[in-house]
């Protein structure tokens, strides 16, 4: 079955800042972000008919329409897990406007993920009951991971030296983003090799992404609402999500070859039918970057490179500022903040409508990429 | 007591000192980790059957505690089956971890819990 090419726009984005340590209770940052992508919209509360997040995210729809006023809501859907499924989130928003079942959806995420709910503290002690990850010493999210990341690394032949050269890149990025984490703060290939090990020989400390409180949000209307405004209008000319059989979003360890990511290939495959486009016709892309592996995995994935090649691509810098396939402009979950992934999309928006800080000049097509879901926008 | 899970034949195994997982009695199809039905035909009638314990070493990690800095790193590891299924499990001899050795399951204690856990017999072949 080919979809047609999307019918909607996103209209507006809103955040919070990205802090370690908020002060605030959850729903009052998903209020705020949700307040200012509904005015950065030019839209008003009334022409809100929609609300869409992750089965993860914790706050009530109820609680942020009572807190937003939205008179009616029309549509209300959640997309699975967080982070791998960010940008499925688009895909509801748009089933329900192309559809006809709202106008104008809100997409939010909102967390106190670093002062609060840790993702990085384990869940399970002595006393839990035994499980087949969990009680043979998978206990946190880095270790899950990394597990299904070594054999991939291993068949392109990357070291820890090469995740390295990577999170240079990526951290160049931040350091020129005042909404990073690591604004200001770039770091050497020496930085990356000097910092800790979490798990090794996959994982350093500066291989992860960094735990974040804050809030983040979108508007999606349609396409016509969009076109009418008189704004940038940031198309969503294609989203998709691939679940195949026997992929695993964590314990990622049962299928028969682990180094072939077979639903990054579904959506990318997807994608390029439903908009027509191709790899080569992308100008920036965002990479969801739990962990640093993430990214070559996705990269090659979507075929931003030949399979077998993307330790080349990094080794010659083409993932950061000046390199040919530019990815996380705005320092990617691992430099400016972990928003589940929403804030990678935030990105994409910004480079096509112009006002990125690390603006690619003339970019009028951009990736937003994930593992189990990604979504083309396009500059009109 | 709670409703009996997919997964608990396999502990009780474990603490009777048997490797074990399920197979289909539709089409003879071994699966793990535990389900309620057999995605290869279907089937819901199962057993338990039992494993020969040998594997080979896919891949290994090292895992430290997030909060308790003091334990001692495990060797967390993907075993490939000789009966077609991967398991995860953690080495007892990391000094001999090594991808493509062949290791043998024993069951073994820790933190108060018996598990599943392999030593290698071998080097990579």
């Amino acid at each position: 079955m080919s979809a047609r090419a999307g019918q909607t726009a996103i209209t507006g984005i809103g955040q919070t800042a990205y802090t370690k340590d908020s002060g605030r209770t959850v729903m009052s940052q998903c209020v705020e972000a949700s307040a200012k992508a509904i005015a950065d919209a030019g839209l008003e509360r009334g022409d809100i008919d929609g609300l869409v997040s992750f089965t993860m995210d914790t706050n009530s729809d109820h609680d942020l329409q009572t807190a937003l006023a939205l008179p009616m809501v029309r549509w209300t859907a959640k997309a699975p897990f967080g982070g791998e499924g960010a940008y499925a989130t688009f895909q509801l928003a748009a089933a329900a406007i192309e559809s006809g079942q709202a106008n104008n959806v809100l997409i939010f995420r909102a967390f106190n993920e670093r002062s609060e709910s840790r993702f990085g503290q384990p869940t399970y002690n002595a006393g839990s009951m035994r499980d087949f990850h969990k009680s043979l010493g998978l206990v946190t999210p880095g270790q899950v991971y990394a597990m299904w990341h070594k054999p991939f690394l291993d068949a392109r032949g990357m070291t820890s030296e090469d995740l390295g050269e990577l999170v240079v890149q990526m951290r160049a990025w931040a350091a020129t983003n005042p909404d990073a984490w690591f604004y200001g703060r770039p770091i050497t290939l020496e930085d990356h090799q000097r910092s800790r090990w979490i798990v090794k020989p996959v994982l350093r400390l500066y291989d992860f992404c960094q735990e974040t409180d804050g809030g983040v949000a979108f508007v999606v209307s349609r396409l016509d609402t969009a076109r009418a405004s008189g704004r940038p209008v940031v198309r969503v000319l294609g989203v998709q999500q691939a679940w195949p059989l026997g992929e695993s979003m964590m314990y990622n360890y049962y299928k028969k070859n682990l180094v072939f990511p077979e639903d990054t290939v579904h959506v990318a495959n997807a994608l390029w039918e439903q908009t027509g486009l191709s790899p080569a016709e992308i100008d920036v892309s965002t990479i969801y970057d739990n962990f640093s592996p993430s990214i070559p995995i996705s990269y090659e994935g979507y075929g931003l490179c030949k399979p077998g090649e993307v330790r080349d691509a990094i080794r010659a810098g083409e993932l950061g500022p000046g390199g040919s396939t530019p990815v996380n402009t705005n320092g990617g979950l691992i430099g400016e903040a972990y928003l589940h992934g929403l804030n990678n999309a935030t990105e994409c928006v910004r480079q096509m409508r112009g006002t990125s800080p690390n603006q690619i000049e003339g970019a009028k097509v951009a990736l937003c990429a994930g593992r189990q879901c990604g979504m083309v926008l396009v500059r009109e | 007591m709670g409703p009996r899970r997919d997964q608990d034949f396999f502990w009780e195994g474990i603490d009777r000192g048997e490797l074990l997982a399920q197979q289909c009695d539709g089409c003879g199809t071994l699966r793990h980790p535990p389900a309620p039905r057999c995605a290869a035909c279907g089937s819901d009638e199962w057993h338990a059957q039992p494993l020969s314990g040998e594997g080979t070493l896919l891949a290994f990690i090292e895992s430290n505690h997030p909060t308790r800095r003091d334990d001692e790193p495990r060797c967390v590891c993907l075993v490939d089956l000789p009966e077609g299924l991967r398991m995860v499990s953690s080495l007892l001899d990391p000094e001999n971890a090594e991808d493509g050795a062949t290791v043998r399951f024993e069951i073994a204690e820790y933190d108060g819990q018996m598990l599943p856990l392999v030593r290698t017999t071998g080097g990579s072949q």
